[in-house]
């Protein structure tokens, strides 16, 4: 989300705008660019809406005044309306991100009376047996078509949100005309970042320059005729774009996610990094985690940067990219972000946007718990 | 809220808003779905007065009992248009 700019380096840290709340990592869809890790968090190991509530408490004295209740899939939680109610009671603004799936008139109801603000809805692809066969799951484009219905007959706000591949891409001009046939106020088109699951699946998930190049002249093109209507929000593809996106504002700048287990983190893929030694809110305060503890403290500012970042010009606007992908791409998170083109490692991004000619990408793994050997 | 042509505007906050206060940085703000408003010195007040019952001039009446002297009926108009025109009043 967009939020006002973080005040310049000080004693004591900005305080976070948002929390992102990972309520379960269960999900009834199975998508391949899904960026929950692979190990994902038992049921039974989730915070229960108690400590959810006291969570949202602590977030709401620290500063924060917003929340994504997200998952996997939030509407597996029966205790969903509890949350809701709790993060209401404190102040915190509540978006419900949902696949659509186990959305009833009853459910938005009772999420309404407790409070629930806006709803963003994620589609897969704007045909329904396209759309089926990405997200893994039979009858799941029905569901969103219904729940964007309903949604919409409440009067909350609706965003589409929509991850972009290489196996819709080409139809972008086809997702945004869906958007507005039902209603929505806002339509995210998200380019994959490859975390989690989209990690494993990205030689089959990268689309080609060609794809890129169309599917950003048609956005345009809807972004002119759609202007006062519905927001479009081109998420940028910083693998071809050589250029690092400044990955939630800053490391424990702006907002935190707590995932399903209660582990809390400067950023979701941050769970990734292994030494990185997150900490837990059943173990801690919210305001220790935040102010005090090393993982948030480790790459926030400046003074942590290496290579090119540490004299770029641009450093206090992408904060040196995405420590997650630095990882990722380098297996050193305080290494520049191989995104941007600056970065001695740029060559590794080359290689795999650009693949030498005849390359025919692989297919993709649908998420499912057991569905990779673990590695670790 | 049905508007009947002539009939003057009496702005409201729109649907997907949420004015409040921030005891946190002791400053009002708009909470949108996707982003969040700083209100700066008193527009947080002017748009708390936008609750579908008072006219323009209504509320600048008001905030003038409230700050004589202040410039209210040159700014408050055209700073309500402005929001009328991102959406976030009706
Ligand atoms: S990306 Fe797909 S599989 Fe992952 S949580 Fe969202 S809907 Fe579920
Ligand atoms: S060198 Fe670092 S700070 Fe400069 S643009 Fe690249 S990522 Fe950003």
């Amino acid at each position: 989300m967009t939020v006002p700019r973080p005040a310049a380096a000080s004693p004591e840290p900005p305080r976070p705008w948002a929390l992102l709340a990972e309520l379960t990592h269960a999900c009834p869809l199975h998508c391949p660019y899904c960026s929950n890790p692979l190990e994902l968090a038992r049921r039974s190991a989730e915070l229960t809406a108690a400590e959810w509530a006291d969570v949202l408490r602590q977030a709401a004295d620290l500063g924060v005044v917003h929340t994504h209740l997200s998952g996997g899939e939030p509407l597996l939680r029966p205790d969903l309306e509890r949350i809701v109610a709790a993060a209401e009671g404190a102040g915190v603004y509540t978006q419900l991100v949902t696949s659509g799936t186990g959305l009833d008139e009853d459910r938005l109801s009772a999420l309404r009376a407790a409070g629930l603000r806006s709803v963003q809805l994620s589609v897969q692809h704007a045909e329904a047996a396209a759309n089926d066969r990405i997200a893994g799951r039979p009858s799941s484009f029905a569901a969103k078509e219904r729940a964007a219905a309903l949604v919409r007959r409440a009067g909350l706000p609706l965003g589409l949100n929509v991850v972009l591949h290489r196996d819709n891409l080409d139809t972008v001009g086809a997702l945004v005309e869906l958007g507005e046939s039902w209603g929505v106020d806002r339509i995210e088109l998200a380019n994959t970042q490859f975390y989690g699951w989209g990690l494993l699946n990205r030689a089959a998930l990268l689309p080609t320059r060609e794809q890129l190049a169309r599917a950003r002249e048609t956005v345009e093109h809807h972004r002119e005729r759609l202007a006062g209507r519905v927001e479009l929000v081109w998420v940028v593809p910083d693998y071809f774009d050589g250029i690092a996106k400044p990955c939630m504002g800053g490391w424990g700048a702006v907002s935190l996610t707590v995932t399903p287990d209660g582990t809390a983190l400067p950023c979701p893929a941050a769970a990734s990094l292994p030494d990185l030694d997150p900490p837990n809110v059943r173990d801690r305060p919210l305001d220790w985690i935040w102010d005090r503890s090393p993982a948030f403290a480790r790459y926030r500012g400046t003074a942590w940067m290496t290579g090119p970042c540490g004299t770029c010009p641009r450093r206090e606007e992408d904060f040196g990219g995405c420590r997650c992908q630095a990882y990722a791409l380098t297996g050193d998170a305080a290494r520049t972000d191989p995104a941007c083109a600056l970065s001695p490692d740029h060559h590794v991004v080359r290689a795999l946007t650009d693949p030498d000619a005849g390359v025919t990408p692989p297919l993709y793994v649908h998420r499912r718990p057991g569905a990779v050997p673990q590695v670790r | 809220m049905t508007a009947v042509p002539g009939d003057p505007w009496r702005p409201a906050l729109a649907p997907a808003l949420m004015l409040r206060h921030d005891r946190v940085r002791d400053t009002d703000l708009l909470v949108l779905p996707e982003r969040v408003v700083v209100l700066e010195g008193h527009a947080g007040q002017i748009v708390g007065l936008c609750d579908g019952t008072r006219t323009v001039p209504g509320i600048v009446d008001t905030l003038a009992e409230r700050y004589p002297g202040a410039p209210v009926a040159d700014d408050v108009p055209s700073f309500l248009d402005r929001l009328r025109r991102e959406g976030w009043l009706t």
